[in-house]
């Protein structure tokens, strides 16, 4: 799974910027676009890594059905003005969010370089996917057997959202009527 | 308005009645006669009375028309205008006979009313000019067209 | 990579590039011309042999307009939007194989851009970014009707990706892949021996109902006729192009028919056995007399002749359904849509697993 650090420098370079245009871009529909944008530099980190499966789905689903749903709930609801301004806010308190993200990020790699649990021998190589046919064969097939049981129950999570989501937009409009 | 509609039952599907469509428009594709005139090539045939550009009809080289003026009376449009003149012979003449064809319906009501044959609508149709078309006494005395 | 290699790429590569730029000018006359014949009118016939030059005075036309940007629309977005609408319409066809492979020198070339082992996935995930090419136009026009054409698309496109990907589930099980050459290579069995006549297990005698559901869900993808609700002149003026001109006008037209090309090469690849020979072909290649590298060439030849024919068909199939079938309403869309489309794929899904599990298919 060793990735072409060219490709990786590249993408992550794009995704660290895109990122920051999500945060700075004043327009919420501009934001959602770079958020797109980000998605696809995923998607490419995971191609160059020979995870084309993971790559596509990254597009299909985060790109294609989520930020769509996401971009027309920003549009109907006309969400144009900032509710928060990054002029108007004091010294103090940017200071404090660069020195909480700057040890969020030192916590981070030090839990990283303690932990044993990167998983550079664990698992698949690429070698080895590639004589089982494929990745999406073999994820598919992990997925349906040993993995069943946290498959299954992500998607009665999921189910569970929906339903509550249902159940909170019902509540709402029989309040107004 | 929502309309009940009684169909067929299998027509709730659709799909034979548009297989029925799709072999409609083939046949008209493939077996119609194509009803298109290519224009400049082809004309379309008008009947004898179509009712075109005027013209006034000349008798040995003179015009018809004595200037008497019903024309421009029983008009509706009022785009005839005649100025009449008289001719060495005493024979009144229009020395200026002006139709604006802007403003003219081609009625044809000027043809009926003329009782010397004079002012007469022919079959061209092709009166397009670049500017404002008001045809004078020499361009409609050219004899365009007959009847 | 070595050289062969390199070669076959880059010829692949600009035959299919080629080829979809070329296909948006003819079927534009296409369009035209089948339209006046179905109308019993002539259409255009005087600029070259059969009125075939017209489109490139369009193309003329396009290029030589005044490119303008109106004074109330986000720039950057307003000039992006269609790039990003014609883009992914390019990038999609890379997936589809148009002829088996062939092996020069022992060097095996395939007959397709990219040999991904997801290529279903693939296409189903640039489909679905072309949305946002017209949201984006629609947005960043800050004019309202081109904001509810583009809305009305995007709503169209994302219910009928619904049962599109289900109707494709379908094929995916009876064919065990979801590598688009080895659904192609297994479209080549035989399903039924009638005596002299082998009916081959093409996607279309597998799955009829999918055949059905996934043609009419790409009609709604590509916005065409009967469900060109993005574009209603009566209604919403132009629809999500309102505020274009010129070239990009055009962009956004040629994403319509590069979508629908690529539409009909998926369609032929799903369902009608991709490259796999027409029926009778096979027995003109055997008795040609050809041997070895010869034969082998003619083979791609004819596959490719095969593959084109049946594409070239749908694409015609798109014409003449536009002119035959009047346009859906809109609440009319969205039923057929999630109550008739999404449930029969759903109860297809369930017939086919039945089969597939008694054994049938």
């Amino acid at each position: 799974m060793a990735i072409n650090p060219i490709a990786f420098f590249v993408f992550g370079g794009a995704a660290l910027a895109f990122s920051m245009m999500v945060v700075l871009k004043k327009n919420p529909v501009a934001s959602a676009f770079s958020l797109v944008m980000v998605f696809f530099c995923f998607a490419g980190i995971y191609a160059s890594m020979n995870a084309h499966l993971i790559a596509i789905l990254q597009i299909l689903v985060y790109a294609g059905a989520i930020m769509v749903l996401f971009i027309f709930v920003i549009m109907l609801l006309n969400a144009d003005e900032p509710t928060f301004d990054l002029r108007r806010t004091s010294n103090v308190v940017k200071a404090g969010a660069v020195a909480f993200g700057l040890a969020f990020v030192v916590m981070l790699a030090i839990v990283f370089k303690k932990s044993n649990i990167i998983p550079l021998n664990a698992g698949f190589s690429s070698e080895e996917v590639i004589k089982l046919g494929g990745n999406s064969k073999v994820l598919s097939q992990l997925m349906f057997s040993k993995y069943i049981l946290p498959f299954e129950l992500t998607s009665v999570l999921l189910l569970a959202a929906i339903v509550g989501a249902v159940a909170m937009a019902k509540r709402k409009t029989g309040k107004s009527s | 308005m929502l309309v009940k509609r009684d169909l067929k039952p299998l027509a709730h599907i659709y799909l034979i009645e548009i297989i029925k469509g799709l072999a409609i428009t083939m046949k008209n594709m493939l077996f119609a006669r194509n009803v298109t005139i290519q224009y400049p090539e082809e004309r379309r045939n008008y009947s004898e009375r179509f009712r075109g550009m005027h013209y006034i009809k000349a008798t040995n080289g003179v015009e018809n028309c004595t200037a008497c003026m019903l024309c421009p009376t029983v008009c509706p449009a009022e785009c005839i205008h005649i100025e009449a003149g008289e001719r060495p012979d005493k024979e009144k003449y229009p020395v200026k006979f002006e139709i604006d064809v802007l403003r003219c319906c081609f009625c044809g009501m000027c043809e009926e009313a003329c009782p010397k044959d004079a002012i007469k609508l022919s079959t061209i149709y092709e009166m397009s000019q670049s500017k404002r078309t008001v045809f004078s006494k020499d361009y409609l005395l050219e004899q365009r067209g007959h009847k | 990579m070595d050289q062969i290699e390199l070669i076959a790429m880059s010829a692949k590569i600009a035959l299919v590039v080629v080829f979809l730029l070329q296909v948006v000018p003819i079927m534009v006359w296409v369009e035209r011309r089948g339209s006046a014949w179905m109308q019993n009118r002539t259409g255009p016939n005087r600029v070259g042999p059969l009125g075939l030059l017209i489109s490139l005075c369009d193309a003329l036309k396009f290029f030589t307009k005044e490119d303008r940007t109106p004074g109330h629309v986000n720039k950057f977005y307003y000039t992006l939007a269609p790039i990003v609408a014609v883009a992914p319409s390019f990038i999609t066809f890379a997936v589809i194989p148009f002829a088996s492979s062939i092996n020069i020198d022992g060097h095996v070339i395939q007959f397709q851009i990219a040999n991904l082992n997801v290529g279903l996935l693939y296409i189903l995930s640039v489909t679905s970014i072309s949305v946002y090419g017209i949201i984006m136009a629609g947005w960043s026009s800050n004019n309202k009707y081109a904001m509810f054409g583009s809305l009305r698309s995007t709503a169209q496109m994302i219910s009928y990706e619904l049962s599109m990907g289900l109707s494709i589930v379908g094929i995916v099980m009876v064919f065990s892949s979801i590598e688009l050459g080895q659904i192609a290579t297994a479209q080549g069995a035989t399903l039924l021996q009638l005596g002299p006549i082998a009916i081959p297990k093409w996607g279309v005698f597998v799955q009829p109902l999918g055949f059905l559901i996934f043609l009419t869900a790409s009609f709604a993808e590509t916005n065409r006729l009967p469900f060109d609700l993005p574009e209603g002149e009566s209604e919403i003026v132009a629809g999500y192009h309102l505020e274009y001109g010129s070239m990009r006008m055009a962009l956004f037209f040629m994403a319509e028919y590069i979508n629908m090309t690529v539409a009909s090469a998926f369609i032929a690849t799903l369902y009608f056995g991709g490259w796999q020979l027409l029926p009778g072909m096979t027995f003109i290649l055997n008795h040609l007399g050809l041997e070895g590298m010869g034969f082998e060439w003619a083979r791609v030849a004819f596959e490719l002749a095969s593959f084109s024919l049946k594409m070239v068909f749908f694409l015609w199939f798109f014409v003449w359904v536009r002119w035959t079938i009047p346009r859906f309403r809109y609440d009319q869309l969205m039923d057929l849509g999630w109550k008739v489309m999404l449930p029969l794929a759903l109860v297809n899904l369930f017939v086919t697993g039945f089969m597939i599990y008694s054994g049938v298919i």
